[in-house]
């Protein structure tokens, strides 16, 4: 047994972290929070061309192939950073779909675009805002899509959309150009740097992706999959707010002291670094998981995301509280890192949903 | 990243489920959690016969083990250990525990007093005293903590003074497990008050028959009485009984202090192991919430995902921390976090399968209570866990000043000769 990254692999998220730095400090971050640019196009076209966004697509169809574990070691980085981009949307669920559910034709035709950077994909899984599947009204008749998703994540940039929906009784997933017969409208999330969509279909080119009636089966894997993975940018953002939260601590002087000497303080901190470690050995099973051994994926992957979810909470509430009043302002970078928690534990679901999903396995 | 057994892993399992098979019985519940406590608290506490009758079946059950080279699996062979590494010691570990065994009274001395001897004894020391106490032969206990100095163990008072080629021991030790029947003690005093505190200290083996050494029984709040508090009265102890220089205790009692945290945190039995959620699991169908089995109620089914989720957290960290130190680290601060993290789950989980009983909350009876009332000892055990071997207030510093790299607090007696440091209102320097 050996439960850690191997040389290559900390290699590879060293690079990652320098290129990170150099383009995506926090001061970068705030700018795409600012303006109604939906993502960072700059950072996006370097992860391309670094070959990020094929680290786990097959070579045939224009990825490195290197694998999960190596994704995961990209999602950390990307967490760490509160980068914005489209990188969990278009890669971890959507690109991952398609590997698993779509036909040579579709793999041929969309993964080398998606591994290329030069398609963004996204899949929608809410309609106003309910995800469980009896909730989906969205119809496809003769190969056309009416109906309305919201919200969509990446929603308003996104080239290409998976999403569920219903032709002749059957629930089945759908691949759409976002190009014509589509209005986008722009929601206001909380985290303006993962903007977010209401998408509205009226006679939009719809082809299926994979068998009819099976959006469920492959929705749930979706989860799973996508759960491993947002696990190590949750984790990833943890880190950034206790490194936020220590480094603030031994800075800020009160009663002629550095506030870090308090045990209030210290203590604090020191519970925001146990609830981390115990969110990354989870992800670390997932992303294991769904590298080497499927059949624990489901556990593994609701363990990680119950972890994580709560880490990246108490992480990044407690590291406004550190930081006093100036936590509090919209220069400052601590209230970021709350909004992107908020964001990726509301998008895959809670406590509420990855608690049942768990017990689903054990109970 | 593999969790599987490489080639030599999978043999070496194989060996030690083909001993174990032929020298115990299978286990046949999970009981991980429970043995934890035993284990920390004492099985029942009770003084009399049938402790001194499980003493006897966890020296036999040791030295079966030791003849066979299963004791010491990363011990040097040179004191009767397998020379293995600490992932085979861990494999031994998983698999040990799915066999009934006595609780084992051996970790204070296996566990803690082993590794300082090994670390900071000379030759002769390791000799005299490594080989006996795997065998299980010599029961070890532990004489650090005093009734004015716990959390602050360096404010020691228990003085040692030198009188030729021996020292002379008198105060009180307090919270000392197993000493009515340890045949060694570990042991810090203090050598010198007029040095700081952590300066003044020296580190010594005694012999807990020594003439002088009273042994008195303390009953903790489980009814049990694994406890006890140790007087000494002019004990003598020759000086080729010191381990470490004279006035470097500190140093040696922070070496055992490590090892402690990680064998309380889950240095064994946690791993590999569910810490017996299967079986609350499967309680949960016999207990009733609002007139439903409390498993199909929404709201434990949360908390106990939540929960499940910790548990698997510490397992999983476990790993990581074994993964460390198989590539050649030392047991560091990490241990604390499990250590931390353990004993606020295991009370919190107790106080929740508890509510979960309703009026059978908080009866001891194993006959009536939910899963023998085990979660009921659980929850009274839990404070030995929490305190014993740094307190959680004192895990969060280390955390804090070790892992993060915070500043330290303001400290009143930090280079201060230890006999001026305040110790009480009438002496406060405020």
């Amino acid at each position: 047994m050996n439960f850690a990254f191997d040389q290559d692999q900390l290699m590879m998220r060293d690079a990652a972290r320098k290129l990170l730095d150099d383009l995506s400090p926090m001061s970068a971050v705030h700018k795409i929070m600012d303006s109604e640019e939906s993502y960072d196009a700059k950072l996006w076209q370097a992860m391309a061309e670094n070959g990020w966004l094929g680290t786990a697509i097959p070579e045939s169809y224009g990825g490195s192939d290197l694998g999960y574990l190596e994704l995961a070691v990209l999602a950390e980085e990307i967490g760490r950073h509160c980068a914005s981009v489209p990188f969990s949307s278009s890669i971890y669920l959507a690109a991952e779909l398609i590997k698993a559910a779509g036909t040579e034709e579709q793999k041929h035709k969309y993964l080398p675009k998606l591994a290329a950077g030069e398609q963004i994909a996204t899949v929608a899984l809410a309609e106003q805002g309910r995800t469980d599947l009896d909730g989906v009204t969205a119809k496809v008749e003769d190969g056309r899509l009416h109906g309305e998703k919201s919200p969509v994540v990446d929603g308003l940039c996104a080239d290409l959309l998976i999403l569920p929906a219903r032709e002749h009784g059957e629930l089945s997933l759908y691949l759409v150009d976002l190009g014509q017969g589509v209005e986008r409208s722009a929601l206001h999330s909380m985290d303006r740097t993962r903007k977010q969509a209401r998408l509205r279909f009226d006679g939009a080119a719809a082809e299926r992706l994979g068998g009819s009636g099976e959006a469920g089966r492959h929705l749930d894997a979706a989860y799973d999959r996508g759960a491993a993975l947002l696990a190590f940018e949750q984790v990833g953002l943890a880190q950034a707010a206790l490194d936020m939260g220590v480094a603030y601590a031994k800075e800020r002087y009160a009663f002629g002291r550095p506030i870090g000497s308090f045990q209030a303080i210290k203590h604090r901190l020191a519970d925001m670094f146990v609830k981390l470690e115990s969110a990354r050995s989870n992800a670390y099973y997932a992303a294991w998981a769904l590298a080497k051994s499927p059949d624990e994926l489901p556990a593994a992957a609701a363990y990680a995301r119950l972890a994580a979810n709560e880490a990246a909470a108490f992480a990044t509430e407690e590291n406004v509280q550190i930081h006093g009043g100036i936590g509090f302002t919209w220069e400052a970078d601590p209230h970021m890192l709350v909004k992107r928690a908020k964001h990726l534990e509301s998008w895959l679901g809670g406590g509420l949903v990855w608690g049942e999903r768990l017990l689903g396995n054990a109970a | 990243m593999d969790f599987n057994d490489t080639p030599q892993e999978a043999e070496f399992r194989a060996e030690a489920q083909r001993w174990l098979s032929d020298n115990a019985k299978p286990r046949t519940e999970s009981g991980g959690m429970m043995a934890m406590f035993a284990e920390a608290e004492g099985e029942g506490g009770n003084r009399g016969e049938a402790e001194w009758e499980m003493v006897r079946q966890a020296q036999a059950w040791q030295k079966r083990k030791y003849d066979a080279g299963w004791a010491g699996i990363t011990w040097p062979k040179r004191y009767g250990g397998r020379g293995a590494s600490i992932m085979q010691q861990v494999i031994w570990g998983q698999e040990e525990a799915k066999y009934e065994t006595p609780p084992n009274i051996f970790m204070i001395g296996i566990g803690m007093a082993g590794p300082t001897i090994q670390v900071h004894g000379s030759n002769e020391q390791k000799d005299r005293y490594l080989k006996p106490m795997l065998s299980g032969e010599e029961i070890w206990c532990q004489l650090f903590s005093e009734p004015g100095a716990g959390s602050d163990l360096a404010g020691l008072r228990t003085r040692a003074v030198k009188e030729g080629d021996e020292w002379v021991v008198n105060g009180q030790k307090v919270w000392t497990s197993g000493a009515h029947y340890s045949k060694w003690g570990i042991l810090v005093t203090r050598s010198d008050p007029s040095a700081p505190k952590h300066k003044g200290l020296t580190y010594f083996i005694v012999d807990m028959e020594s003439p002088g050494v009273e042994i008195r029984p303390i009953r903790q709040m489980t009814g049990g009485a694994n406890f006890n508090e140790v007087f000494f009265k002019d004990v003598r102890i020759p000086d080729s009984n010191r381990l470490g220089a004279v006035g470097q205790g500190w140093s040696v009692a922070i070496t055992t202090l490590m090892n402690e945290r990680m064998s309380i945190g889950g240095g064994g039995g946690m791993l590999g192991g569910d810490s017996g959620l299967s079986d609350v699991i499967k309680g949960l169908g016999k207990v009733y919430v609002n007139g439903r089995p409390a498993i199909e109620n929404a709201a434990v089914r949360h908390q106990l995902a939540r929960f499940m989720t910790r548990f698997k957290g510490l397992e999983l960290t476990g790993y990581r921390t074994l993964s460390a130190l198989s590539m050649g680290g030392m047991p560091g601060a990490e241990s604390s976090i499990m250590k931390l993290e353990m004993g606020l789950l295991a009370q919190q989980m107790a106080a929740f399968v508890m509510e979960l009983q309703g009026p059978n909350g908080v009866l001891m009876d194993s006959d009536v209570a939910l899963m023998e009332a085990m979660w009921q000892q659980v929850y009274l055990g839990v404070p030995a866990i929490r305190i014993a071997g740094g307190t959680d207030e004192v895990q969060r510093n280390i955390i804090g000043e070790r892992v993060l790299g915070l500043p330290a607090d303001v400290r009143l007696d930090k280079g201060v000769p230890f006999n001026e440091v305040p110790t009480g209102p009438r002496t406060a320097t405020v």
